[in-house]
C-alpha cells in the first residue's frame, strides 16, 4: 500500500537553506528537516534544533568508567587475592590513575559513539524518503528539505505553496511502500 | 546545467571585486582546495577511485607487500613454535628488536588522531585533506604494534591472562602495579577508540558511496556500512556533537597513551630509563614520526590516486613544519638526558650515556641524531618544505631516525649493566629481522587495500570547507 512520507523539495544556495529553515519553523511546523552532504553552519539554531543530551551521557559514561577501573584495581589487588609485589602497597591511587584514565576515555567513547546513533534512530536501513530521485543527491551535492506528513500542520496544498514561496526547487509529494 | 549552487560558487570565488571580510582573507590566503570544484566534483573525484577497476600497479604492489607480510607471518609462526630463542635477544640484553618495533609502530600511529583530534580542537581546517588516510594509518600502526608484545610473551596462547584482568588457574590475577599491565589498557583503549572514531568519520561518505553504488554487492555493503545515514540535519547536529566530544577526549588519550609507554621503561630503575623527561620526550617523537610517515604516502598517494587539487602543496608545507617542530623538541630531549646525566653525579648514568654515543652502538646513536635532529633543519628554507621530493626523502629519514631511537633508548641502556662481567652484545637474528620486515609488509598491505576500497578523503568534510560551503551570515 502507498503513504504518503511527506514534502520534499530542493535547495542548491546554503543562504536560501538557512532562510527558509527559519521560515518553515516560524510557520510552526515541528516534524520537518535538511538533509545535506555535510553539516551546514547556522542551520540547527535556524530550525531551532534543541541541544542534544549526547554529552551528559558521555559524562556518566565517563565516571562509570573510572569508578569501575578503580574498583577492578583495588577489588583485586587488596580483597580478592592481596599478594605482596616488591613492597608496594596493595591499593594506592597514583598507580592506579592510568588505568582509570584509559577506561574513563573508553567507557566515554563508546557511549558517546553508540548514544550518537541511538539518539538518531540509526541504525535504520530504510527510509520514507528514499524513492524521491532528489533524495539521493544530499550525498552528493543539494540540500532537501522535507516536511513530514505526520506533522499536525500538513497540508498537502499548503505546504507545498510554502515551499515553493521559499524558494525550493522540484517541490513534490513523496511516497512509500507500506509492507 | 547552470544551477543556483554554480553561480553562487563562482560569485563566492571571485571576490577580487567587492567580497566581505572574511571572502578577502580567504582569497589572500593559499586555498586549501586548488582547481575550485563543485560539491559533484569533491564527490566524483573521490569515489571515482572506490568505484573503478584497481590498477595493475595496484596489483603489482599489494602482490609484493602481500608476500612480506606473508613471510612476516611464517616467522612468527616460527616464533610460536620454536621459542623466542630463535630470536637475538638474551642475557643481558632481555628486550630487543620486539619492544623496539612495538614502540616504534606505535609511534607511527600518533600522528594519525594528533591529526583528526587535535587539529580539529584548534579548528585546522586543511587537516580535512589528510585525517582519513592518517587515522587509517594509525589503526594499522597499532595492529603491527599489537604483535609484538604479544608474541613476545613466548607462549601466546595464554596470554590472555596476563595482559587482561582474567584470574588464571592460581585464581591470581593481573598485577596492576605494573606499568607494562598500565601499557595493556592504553593499547588497547587507543586502539578502540581510533577505531570507533575512524567509523564515525566514515559514515556520511558510505553514504554518498551507496547512493552512487552500481551493482547489487557494493550498493548492499555501503548500506550496511552507512547505517542508514541520510544527512538529516537533526542527525547532523547529534553527530557533530558526538565529534566533538570524541576529539574532546581523544587529545589526552592520544597524549597518554605514549606516556604509558614511556612508563615502560621510566617506572623502572635502570640507568638510561629511569628518567622523568620520559613521557613529553617520547609524546614529541610519536607525533615527529607519525607525521614523517604521513608524509611518506601522503606525497606518494596524492600521486598515484590523482588527489593533487586535496592534498596541496600547502598540505606537504604544514606537516613538514610540524616534524620540524617536534624534531627540535625531540632533539631537545636527547640534549637534557645528557645534561641530567651529567649533573645527576651519578657514574652510572653518565657512563651510560657516554656508552651511548661513544660505545660499540655509537654508530646507531649517531644515525639517529643525523636523521631526527641535522637532517630535518633543512625545514627552514621555505623551497625546501615546497619541494616534494626533499620532503620525501627527509620523511624517509625520519623514519629511520625514530626506529634507532628506540633501539638505542633499549639495546643500549641493558648491554652495558652495573657489572662488566655480564656485559653483552646483541645481534638481531634472521627471524628478528623477518618479523619487522612483514610487519611493514602488513602495514602497507592494509594501506593500499585501505585507499582502494575506502574513500581517502573524507568528502563531507572538505565539502564542508568549500570557500562558498557556509551559509554567509549563519554563523553567531
Amino acid at each position: 500500500m502507498k503513504k504518503t512520507a511527506g514534502i520534499s523539495g530542493i535547495y542548491q544556495d546554503p543562504d536560501l537553506v538557512l532562510k527558509a529553515a527559519a521560515e518553515i519553523r516560524r510557520a510552526g511546523y515541528q516534524q520537518f528537516d535538511f538533509h545535506t552532504p555535510y553539516p551546514l553552519h547556522g542551520l540547527d539554531h535556524a530550525m531551532g534544533i534543541k541541544r542534544t543530551v549526547l554529552p551528559w551521557i558521555s559524562l556518566v559514561a565517563g565516571v562509570v568508567g573510572a569508578a569501575a577501573a578503580l574498583h577492578l584495581q583495588w577489588w583485586t589487588g587488596a580483597v580478592d587475592y592481596p599478594l605482596i609485589i616488591g613492597g608496594k602497597p596493595f591499593f594506592a591511587f597514583e598507580p592506579s590513575i592510568p588505568i582509570a584514565f584509559e577506561l574513563t576515555v573508553l567507557f566515554s567513547a563508546i557511549a558517546t559513539v553508540v548514544g550518537m546513533f541511538a539518539l538518531n534512530g540509526l541504525p535504520k536501513w530504510f527510509s520514507k524518503w528514499q524513492n524521491d530521485p532528489h533524495f539521493l543527491r544530499t550525498a552528493d551535492d543539494a540540500f532537501v528539505v522535507t516536511v513530514d506528513a505526520g506533522d499536525p500542520l500538513f497540508h498537502a496544498e499548503k505546504t507545498r505553496g510554502l515551499l515553493e514561496s521559499l524558494g525550493a526547487e522540484h517541490v513534490r509529494t513523496v511516497e512509500y511502500d507500506e509492507e | 546545467m547552470k544551477t543556483v549552487t554554480d553561480k553562487h560558487r563562482q560569485d563566492s570565488w571571485n571576490v577580487e571585486g567587492g567580497g566581505t571580510l572574511a571572502a578577502d582573507r580567504q582569497e589572500l590566503r593559499e586555498p586549501l582546495v586548488e582547481g575550485r570544484p563543485s560539491l559533484g566534483d569533491v564527490t566524483e573525484t573521490v569515489s571515482r577511485v572506490v568505484e573503478g577497476k584497481p590498477t595493475k600497479l595496484w596489483y603489482a604492489t599489494v602482490t609484493v607487500t602481500g608476500a612480506v607480510a606473508a613471510w612476516g607471518i611464517f616467522t612468527l609462526l616460527y616464533t610460536a613454535f620454536t621459542g623466542i630463542g630463535v630470536w637475538g635477544n638474551n642475557q643481558p640484553v632481555g628486550w630487543a628488536w620486539d619492544i623496539t618495533n612495538f614502540v616504534f609502530w606505535i609511534g607511527i600511529g600518533h600522528a594519525g588522531t594528533l591529526i583528526s583530534a587535535i587539529l580539529f580542537l584548534f579548528r585546522q581546517k586543511w587537516r580535512t585533506a589528510i585525517n582519513r588516510s592518517a587515522e587509517a594509518m594509525t589503526i594499522f600502526a597499532v595492529i603491527c604494534a599489537l604483535i609484538f608484545p604479544i608474541i613476545h610473551t613466548g607462549r601466546p596462547w595464554v596470554a590472555i591472562y596476563w595482559l587482561l584482568p582474567l584470574p588464571n588457574q592460581m585464581e591470581m590475577w593481573v598485577n596492576f602495579r605494573s606499568p607494562l599491565l598500565w601499557d595493556v589498557f592504553a593499547v588497547s583503549t587507543y586502539f578502540a577508540v581510533s577505531a570507533m572514531f575512524w567509523f564515525v568519520g566514515l559514515v556520511p561518505d558510505f553514504a554518498t558511496l551507496r547512493n552512487r553504488a552500481k551493482n547489487k554487492i557494493s550498493k548492499w555493503a555501503f548500506t550496511f556500512l552507512s547505517m542508514g545515514w541520510t544527512g538529516a540535519n537533526r542527525h547532523w547536529h547529534r553527530y557533530e556533537k558526538a565529534y566533538l566530544i570524541l576529539a574532546g577526549i581523544s587529545t589526552p588519550l592520544v597524549l597518554s597513551v605514549h606516556t604509558i609507554v614511556s612508563f615502560d621503561f621510566a617506572v623502572s630503575v635502570l640507568p638510561g630509563w629511569h628518567t622523568t623527561i620520559f613521557p613529553p620526550y617520547f609524546v614529541a617523537g610519536a607525533i615527529f614520526s607519525g607525521f614523517g610517515m604521513v608524509l611518506t604516502l601522503m606525497i606518494l598517494a596524492r600521486k598515484l590516486l590523482n588527489l593533487e587539487q586535496f592534498i596541496t602543496v600547502k598540505h606537504i608545507e604544514n606537516m613538514s613544519k610540524v616534524l620540524m617542530a617536534t624534531g627540535l623538541m625531540v632533539g631537545y630531549a636527547y640534549g637534557i638526558e645528557f645534561f641530567i646525566a651529567w649533573y645527576s653525579g651519578n657514574p652510572y648514568e653518565r657512563f651510560v650515556f657516554i656508552n651511548r654515543a661513544f660505545g660499540p652502538y655509537s654508530w646507531a646513536y649517531w644515525t639517529m641524531v643525523t636523521c631526527n635532529v641535522f637532517i630535518p633543519q633543512l625545514f627552514w628554507f621555505r623551497g625546501i618544505r615546497r619541494n616534494l621530493l626533499i620532503t620525501w626523502i627527509i620523511s624517509i629519514f625520519v623514519n629511520i631516525g625514530m626506529w634507532f631511537e628506540r633501539f638505542v633508548i633499549i639495546v643500549t641502556s641493558l648491554h652495558r649493566d652495573f657489572l662488566p662481567s655480564s656485559w653483552g652484545m646483541f645481534t638481531p637474528t634472521w627471524v628478528d629481522v623477518s618479523i619487522f620486515a612483514g610487519t611493514v609488509g602488513l602495514f602497507l598491505t592494509l594501506f593500499l587495500v585501505f585507499a582502494k576500497f575506502i574513500p581517502v578523503l573524507a568528502i563531507s568534510e572538505v565539502k564542508g570547507i568549500l570557500p562558498w560551503a557556509q551559509p554567509k551570515h549563519g554563523h553567531h
